[in-house]
């Protein structure tokens, strides 16, 4: 196993979180589509960290805070998505467009 | 044992009305006590007026008549511009002090009574100091510059002075119109030290002598700057054409006429040309125009006055008539011939001014159709107003004989045809300042009330200069004036004070004198002749001459009215609303139209903008790739 291997699955993942967070209808669903691009960015952050510098843990703790922040991110944006569905009664992302001119 | 004045001490001279304006302005005005603004600004002219006398003295002991006071570095760029804040102490300055600190002195103890219980008392000595201080420092200056900022100082506050009751909307437009019409002739003297700055790259004045004298300056641009600084001094000094605000500035309280027409605003124009004299001595055409102008003034201004009926206005015309004199002396003999007449003027008209100002405190009125009688009422009124009459028409030997003759000898010289204006001028001045002294002080009483003499804190001033005005002129009876001025040689006094009838020009002039007087006593005193059946007579003469020649008339209406007012502005009007106003218009309305348009983009699906978001960045990415 190499980091190239690492790389790909980090890449993969990273796109697959992108590609549901910007064509995926559901706010949940865009939510946890954006948990997996973080999650995609903290396995290559703890890939480089162990193949380029193995004596260091700086790559390691970044990606622990790495996951600290998206566990504080969920938390703050399933609060927003149900204020919305209390307000108007969907979570659908194409209808919800309150920020236009 | 004669001691030379310090350096410092010059300065003070401008120095200390200036902080007695600043004082009065910012302290005692907070105070409450009017008397302390009075006191405060006639005790600093006071101590300026001793060392306008120290300075005087030390002038004429000093070799070359010149006081040499090394300046401060003010404006400094190197290779370009080097203006120093400096003083010329010559005979010229050291003369003009005199004139300016004493009917300063006089006029403001004189304001002691006159202006009693006016409620703006203190603002009254607070602009009559800074007055002064702008007048005294217009006539130290040894730059243009400096010259230049006083002069307009000395304008403004003209302005602040003469609409001082700014509440009667006569004295707040004779206020603009003195205003306006002196921006005028600034205008030229603002082009004229332009052009010369541009000619020679100095403003310093005693280099632009140097300069015209050695011929470096001269021909056409010389001309030209001498002539623009000579519109500036027809602005000031009430010159023909541009002498229409000096009447209305009767608006103001009456010591400030006497103060601006003698010794501060009107002389600072006949001051310029003299400061500026060598200028003009190098270009024959600058030198006519001003003698032409000076003679043209002092004709028709004294025409004017001989119908006015208000006291004052027949004073503000015969000081336009009197400076068109100077300017005449100035044109055809050089400068001690007019600032002799400017010196001995100032002390004379002062005291008609304040002789007027008396008898308007007295009868309530400025109209001498309601005056008459005051001679025995107001004796010494009446005494010294007679005394500055008799001087400035010219009779031997007062103070306005001797500058006079001066000036008539000159232009006979040089300008015949000048001379003879000149000389009908006298007859008429004779004529119109008898007519007000018989109309205001002869006959009987025709006005209500019981007028009575002024207190003596008003004819004390009056006295003194009454003094002034007879012994004045006999400084330079011995030629003393002409040669500390810089030309002429001195004889014996008696000699000249007698000998000056051996010329024949003496004679005409004191018959020409005569004759008016006596024209005026049959008419106004003696009633021989009817004033209404001549005024009849020459009827289109006399509506002419009491219209003011229509000049107001073609000034309001033609020129401001129909050609600035409904040709050039109207036509500027509309290149401001639609040109001007169109540009700025329409570059705000095509923003806001393609604003309009940008919004629809802002659609509020946050996953468009997300694919937008990751397209820039790939883009950027794919850039730094390729150029990168």
């Amino acid at each position: 196993m190499s980091l190239e291997h690492y790389l790909v699955l980090s890449a993969v993942i990273f796109c697959i979180g992108l590609y549901g967070a910007l064509s995926k209808r559901s706010a949940v669903v865009i939510l946890m589509c954006i948990e997996l691009m973080l999650n995609a960015a903290n396995i290559a952050l703890v890939a480089f960290s162990r193949y380029i510098t193995p004596t260091l843990l700086t790559g390691q703790v970044f990606s622990i805070f790495s996951i600290l922040v998206a566990a504080a991110e969920v938390t703050i944006g399933l609060a927003i998505i149900i204020a919305i569905y209390r307000r108007h009664e969907t979570i659908d992302a194409s209808k919800i467009n309150l920020l236009k001119w | 044992m004669q001691v030379t004045m310090p350096n410092e001490l010059v300065w003070l001279i401008f120095l200390l009305p200036l902080a007695s304006f600043i004082v009065i302005s910012f302290i005692t005005r907070l105070l409450g006590n009017p008397k302390f603004s009075g006191y405060l600004s006639i005790g600093a002219i006071l101590a300026s007026t001793c060392l306008a006398f120290w300075a005087l003295f030390s002038v004429i002991s000093s070799p070359h008549h010149e006081l040499v006071i090394p300046g401060f570095k003010w404006l400094f760029i190197d290779g370009v511009i080097d203006i120093r804040l400096g003083i010329i102490m010559d005979s010229l300055t050291a003369i003009m002090l005199l004139v300016v600190t004493i009917v300063s002195l006089m006029v403001q103890i004189y304001s002691q009574g006159y202006m009693h219980n006016d409620p703006g008392y203190h603002r009254y000595y607070a602009f009559m100091s800074l007055f002064t201080a702008s007048m005294l420092g217009l006539v130290l200056a040894d730059n243009l510059l400096m010259m230049f900022f006083f002069w307009e100082l000395v304008g403004l506050c003209s302005y602040l002075l003469i609409g001082f009751w700014f509440n009667r909307p006569a004295a707040a437009n004779a206020a603009k119109k003195a205003f306006i019409i002196t921006r005028i002739g600034d205008f030229g003297f603002l082009a004229a030290i332009l052009l010369l700055f541009s000619q020679t790259g100095t403003l310093d004045i005693a280099q632009l002598h140097g300069l015209a004298v050695a011929g470096t300056l001269g021909g056409a641009a010389l001309t030209w700057a001498a002539i623009g600084i000579f519109m500036g001094a027809a602005g000031k000094s009430a010159q023909f054409p541009l002498h229409v605000w000096l009447p209305d500035a009767m608006e103001g309280p009456t010591p400030v006429s006497a103060l601006i027409h003698a010794a501060t605003m009107v002389a600072a124009g006949i001051f310029l040309v003299a400061r500026m004299y060598p200028l003009f001595e190098h270009s024959p055409e600058a030198l006519l125009t001003v003698s032409i102008i000076g003679a043209v003034t002092a004709i028709l201004s004294a025409g004017i006055a001989l119908v006015m009926t208000d006291i004052k206005r027949v004073l503000a015309y015969s000081t336009i008539s009197q400076l068109g004199y100077m300017m005449l002396g100035l044109g055809t003999g050089g400068v001690a011939v007019g600032i002799f007449h400017l010196f001995n003027h100032a002390f004379f008209k002062a005291l008609l001014f304040l002789g007027a100002g008396s008898v308007n405190h007295a009868t309530g009125t400025f109209d001498m159709r309601r005056m008459g009688g005051l001679k025995k009422i107001m004796p010494w009124t009446y005494a010294t107003f007679l005394i500055a009459s008799l001087s400035i028409i010219g009779i031997w030997p007062l103070a306005g004989f001797w500058s006079k003759d001066e000036i008539l000898a000159s232009a006979l010289e040089n300008q015949p045809v000048l001379f003879v204006l000149a000389l009908i001028t006298v007859f008429m001045t004779a004529f119109y300042m008898f007519r007000v002294v018989f109309l205001t002080f002869g006959g009987s009483y025709r006005g209500e009330g019981k007028p009575h003499e002024s207190s003596a804190v008003m004819t004390l001033p009056m006295v003194v200069l009454a003094v002034l005005a007879i012994v004045t002129g006999l400084l330079n009876v011995s030629g003393w004036f002409g040669s500390f001025m810089g030309h002429g040689e001195t004889h014996g006094f008696i000699e000249g004070f007698f000998g000056i009838f051996s010329h024949p020009l003496t004679w005409v002039s004191l018959i020409m004198a005569g004759a008016g007087v006596l024209l005026s006593y049959a008419i106004y005193s003696a009633r021989w002749l009817s004033a209404e059946r001549i005024g009849k007579l020459f009827s289109p003469v006399y509506s002419l001459l009491s219209r003011k020649y229509l000049l107001d008339e073609l000034y309001e209406r033609i020129i401001a009215r129909k050609i600035f007012y409904e040709g050039l502005f109207s036509g500027l009007s509309f290149i401001d609303s639609h040109g001007i106003d169109g540009l700025v218009n329409g570059a705000a309305a095509s923003i806001n139209n393609a604003g309009r348009r940008a919004r629809k983009t802002h659609s509020g699906q946050l996953q468009l903008y997300g694919i937008f978001i990751i397209l820039g960045i790939t883009l950027i990415i794919l850039a730094m790739f390729i150029f990168g």
